[in-house]
């Protein structure tokens, strides 16, 4: 019997910046089509997490796989080559405002994939139907649409190329709470529609109840839970437990000082 | 405190080697990366377009009325002496080896120098070069190589219309001010210009471009820490660049001239 390969395998991955540790010897395991979202406060190492996977910040030492693929170390046709099966929703969206809407959302269309204007632009239409947005504002700069909207133009951009896997940072942060529910529904109808691995990090939890099959939380840099979503109100974990009920007491410390 | 002093000179003079190296680093790879693929050449054209069409306006006025005030202060000087009749050589000879190349430099520095910062800074800080790796494109390649090829490409032409619109200044205020004989004035100025002197500027020109890009695009590259750093990172390109230009143009002319 073959051992099952996980889609993304995180081993003992360290990083610092200076004398800060902001990772300390992270562990996970992502199997294909699972939904993971990693919580945790500001600072926990979320995002630098994330931006180790990408490989755009070099972490000091462990391992990262992606599907079976060694990415520490690995060449840049390789780094690449995968980053072809990666699709990623930025926190601020991070769209090109130079380019309009559906240059935006047929990126790689474009570029990579060398499709005609006309035929990458029909697909970038597509996909911004499935986002629930319209043909009217295909020609808009990003500048002219509202944050949710960007949020979608971005989703739509993430998923173009159909990705094996997607990373979202933070999806839902600075929107209203019925775009928020707007985007986590379109989150679970692509990933489900493109059959992909999905790997979220937020802090917040009405959008990782929703999205995620399994939760992880981060703390200092340390994976100190891992659950099924439906197992986070039993953990049994006070760091958990301060974390999703929002206490300001309990074992995790605000750097704050009080003024006199 | 004498330890202390020497710790603080020397973590200075460690910064200062580590930013050289940066630099180096990141310029090297900007021009490798010009000669092997993926090529956008749009880009490429967006960029000339950029970086030498729309500074036409600015090259332009600085040129001729720089021609126009050295024609008039050179004849200021050369009238006491009797010299009067070594006007167009002066001006044509001032004009293309030298004051076309590095007037254009200088302006274009501020123009498009600080223009590139702040737009690949503020990619930078809104994280839109991250989306750009995300999206299996080379954000060297895609942002950094074409402003460069355009800025090498760009800054000769720029610097020959310059050199024309340079000399008409001198010889709008040398024949409708001064009273010189139009037809000699061109005679004189097209038998005292020489190839190298053209050619110098020319190729100035070109370094110029390079440095003005490069800089822009290592400083936006690097920038960050929000809209501070994308402000600090516009007024370093500018700065770099212009420094550098002043003193590149010592040594070329020094290369091309010193014999």
């Amino acid at each position: 019997m073959t051992a099952i390969i996980p889609k993304i395998s995180i081993k003992n991955l360290h990083k610092s910046f200076g004398n800060k540790k902001v990772l300390d010897g992270v562990n996970l395991d992502i199997m294909a089509g699972d939904s993971v979202v990693i919580i945790g406060g500001s600072g926990s190492g979320k995002s630098v997490l994330l931006k180790c996977i990408l490989g755009l910040v070099t972490p000091d030492s462990g391992s990262i796989m992606i599907d079976g693929q060694e990415m520490i170390g690995a060449s840049l046709l390789i780094r690449q080559k995968m980053l072809t099966k990666i699709g990623m929703l930025f926190q601020g969206s991070a769209l090109f405002d130079s380019l309009k809407v559906w240059e935006n959302v047929a990126f790689t269309l474009l570029l990579r994939d060398k499709k005609s204007k006309n035929d990458a632009k029909e697909q970038a239409i597509r996909n911004l139907e499935m986002v629930g947005l319209g043909v009217q504002i295909a020609d808009l700069s990003p500048a002219e649409l509202s944050g949710g909207m960007q949020k979608r133009v971005a989703l739509a951009r993430a998923i173009a190329s159909k990705p094996d896997i997607i990373f979202f940072d933070e999806p839902t942060t600075g929107l209203d709470p019925i775009m928020s529910d707007v985007i986590n529904n379109l989150i679970i109808k692509v990933v489900q529609k493109i059959g992909a691995t999905a790997l979220s990090i937020t802090h917040d939890l009405i959008s990782a109840r929703k999205i995620a099959n399994r939760i992880v939380m981060l703390y200092q840099g340390k994976l100190i839970w891992s659950g099924k979503t439906q197992e986070i109100d039993q953990s049994g974990n006070m760091y958990v437990e301060q974390f999703i009920h929002g206490r300001a007491e309990g074992p995790i410390q605000m750097p704050i000082r009080i003024l006199s | 405190m004498i330890q202390r002093f020497f710790q603080i000179i020397g973590q200075a003079f460690i910064k200062a080697l580590e930013s050289v190296g940066d630099l180096v680093l990141f310029c090297s790879k900007a021009i490798t990366s010009c000669f092997y693929p993926p090529f956008y050449p749009r880009l490429l054209i967006r960029q000339i377009l950029e970086i030498g069409f729309y500074s036409l306006p600015v090259v332009g006025l600085t040129a001729i009325f720089t021609g126009m005030v050295l024609a008039l202060q050179s004849y200021t000087g050369f009238a006491r002496q009797g010299f009067e009749a070594a006007i167009p050589s002066v001006v044509v000879v001032s004009i293309t080896r030298e004051l076309g190349p590095v007037l254009a430099g200088l302006m274009v520095a501020g123009r498009v120098g600080a223009a590139i910062a702040a737009e690949i800074g503020t990619m930078r800080v809104t994280e839109q070069i991250d989306a750009l790796v995300t999206l299996s494109t080379n954000p060297i390649k895609y942002l950094v190589v074409p402003r460069i090829m355009a800025g090498f490409i760009a800054l000769p032409l720029l610097v020959l219309v310059a050199d024309i619109i340079g000399v008409l200044g001198g010889y709008i205020v040398s024949v409708y001010k001064l009273d010189f004989n139009s037809i000699s004035y061109v005679t004189n100025t097209l038998n005292f210009l020489v190839t190298i002197d053209v050619i110098s500027g020319l190729v100035k020109a070109a370094f110029f471009g390079l440095i003005i890009t490069l800089m822009g695009c290592y400083y936006g590259y690097y920038s960050k820490g929000g809209a501070q750093g994308v402000g600090s990172a516009t007024t370093k390109a500018v700065v770099a660049s212009s420094i550098l230009i002043l003193t590149f143009n010592y040594f070329l002319t020094e290369a091309f001239f010193s014999i």
